[in-house]
């Protein structure tokens, strides 16, 4: 946030030279539809994204001397960035992938950041995209999620992702008192979104009796309660200088890791979201409340209710109340997750939550069309990996 | 470090590390206390009592194997001795039911099963 005139000869809190807060941004994005890409690899798709990305920031392919790119299930490969980097045609200065799950767009975020800002690189491409439906068999993609799982004391027991997200979804529920009729306003709220975001993966309307009556997967957990499987590509430049006319920057984030397994994680009072919101906020120099627009991990609908309160976003156990008194909606006082979230835009890996600021820039720079919300001028981002093992959060303000 | 005898390798036990130094119990096994970074842990048995922690009822499996034994409930149990363990757990376990463990056949090996203590 603007920080007002500085007194004569002071500089300002926020000030370019300051030693903390320097500046870079995020220069341009691109997204894909996700659902169904039939034919495309997860390079077809990273390049679509990185393409899309590169022309909005008004930059040539060979200005771009950074790549940061995400995994492939499908396709895993030891050396993807040079891999991507190759078949794209581009020779950068600096190029390696990164992985921490879910957390893996806003971490490579991060890490562009701190590159640009120290001077390593002018324009980092961050880059991720998964052909993770038509690649692999459902099957598959839920067998390989779940080996984050610890593989000699979890693994043999037969959990799935879902059923490690429904023991901290059991938990919450008893500590908070949050129910299965909260959780599944979240289903709700993303679908809603989604219905007037062409590029998402469903545009049927759900109510919360629809989310109830599907499919139990891991109790509490049905299949409304669960993101989709689905294909696509996300991909953002952030750069030392801005390119265009947009004006994103960013004005800090932090990381926090506690624990990889779930057995292993520490008590709900004490995930990584609250450690790493706490850092993130003292980074930017922000406080929650001067903040107007959220994007926030959503793999299930669980770990939307809980980042939410995690994050102060809303009081423990009152998430669900805030999204049926329209909080959260595009017309609310914190308009959330815009595009419908992994719970309904689609997750396709990496490039999964990176759709989140994707929406995020669009909405920052007006760009959002029938989405556009009133006020985004200043926007936290939240990435979950793992079983809330991995957290990033992030603040972005338009200058 | 040879393979623990428990039933992450077929025998009928749960194992955990206990360390000398600070005192930490530890279920994951590794060749140091991962509190304090101490070797020279002493292994050993637990009792198999325990509370749950959390539960979920998996009712979509991923493999073949694991589908034959649809539903069945993944649950974390904070033991006697203070860690967490991951297990297997007749359906209706609540979280803070007194349990006691037993052992099972599942998808071809054998995993702990908690029951509720009456």
């Amino acid at each position: 946030m603007d920080s007002g005139p500085a007194p004569d000869g002071a500089s300002r809190n926020d000030d370019v030279n300051h030693s903390c807060i320097s500046m870079t941004y995020i220069t341009g994005v691109g997204l894909t539809s996700y659902g169904k890409h039939e034919g495309l690899t997860s390079l077809d798709l990273m390049s679509k994204a990185a393409e899309l990305a590169i022309a909005d920031a008004g930059l040539k392919r060979g200005e771009i001397d950074g790549i940061l790119c995400g995994y492939s299930t499908v396709s895993p490969h030891i050396m993807l960035a040079t891999v991507f980097a190759e078949h794209f045609g581009i020779r950068p200065a600096y190029a390696h992938a990164v992985q921490v799950g879910g957390a893996t767009g806003l971490a490579m975020t991060m890490l562009a950041h701190h590159l640009a800002e120290a001077g390593v690189v002018k324009h980092v491409l961050v880059v991720g995209g998964e052909n993770r439906l038509t690649g692999q068999s459902r099957d598959a993609s839920i067998l390989a999620l779940a080996q984050v799982g610890h593989p000699d004391y979890e693994v043999p027991l037969g959990p799935t992702i879902p059923a490690y997200y429904g023991l901290v979804a059991s938990r919450y529920m008893h500590e908070y008192g949050v129910t299965e009729a909260d959780l599944a306003e979240f289903a709700v709220l993303m679908r809603k979104h989604a219905l007037t975001h062409p590029g998402a993966q469903f545009h049927e309307p759900i109510t919360v009796a629809d989310v109830l009556a599907s499919k139990p997967v891991a109790s509490p957990m049905k299949l409304l309660d669960c993101c989709p499987v689905s294909d696509g590509g996300a991909a953002f430049i952030v750069s030392r200088e801005p390119t265009n006319a947009a004006r994103v920057k960013v004005r800090g984030c932090a990381q926090a890791h506690t624990h990889q397994h779930v057995t292993a994680a520490p008590a709900l009072s004490e995930l990584g979201a609250e450690i790493s919101i706490a850092k993130a906020k003292q980074a930017a120099g922000v406080a929650i409340s001067d903040v107007r627009y959220a994007a926030v991990y959503d793999s299930f609908t669980i770990t939307l209710a809980m980042l939410l309160e995690d994050l102060g976003l809303a009081k423990r156990g009152e998430a669900a109340a805030r999204v049926r008194a329209g909080y959260f909606s595009r017309g609310g006082e914190m308009p959330l997750n815009t595009h419908g979230g992994l719970l309904s835009y689609g997750h396709c890996g990496v490039g999964g939550a990176m759709a989140h600021l994707v929406e995020t820039h669009l909405q920052m720079t007006g760009r959002a069309g029938n989405r556009q919300v009133g006020d985004a001028s200043l926007a936290l981002l939240h990435g979950d990996g793992g079983v809330l093992s991995s957290h990033v959060s992030m603040f972005l303000e338009r200058l | 470090m040879a393979k623990p005898a428990d039933w992450t390798t077929g025998v009928e036990a749960i194992l955990y590390q206990s360390c000398a130094s600070c005192g930490k119990p530890q279920y994951f096994r590794r060749g140091f206390c991962a509190s304090c970074g101490a070797t020279g842990l002493a292994e050993k048995r637990a009792s198999g009592k325990g509370t749950v922690y959390a539960t979920s009822i998996v009712m979509r499996a991923a493999t073949p194997e694991t589908r034959a034994h649809v539903p069945y409930n993944i649950v974390l149990v904070d033991t006697e001795e203070g860690f967490r363990m991951m297990a297997h757990g007749v359906n209706d376990l609540a979280i803070g039911d007194r349990v006691s463990a037993r052992f099972t056949e599942f998808a071809g090996r054998l995993v702990p099963y908690f029951e509720k203590l009456i």
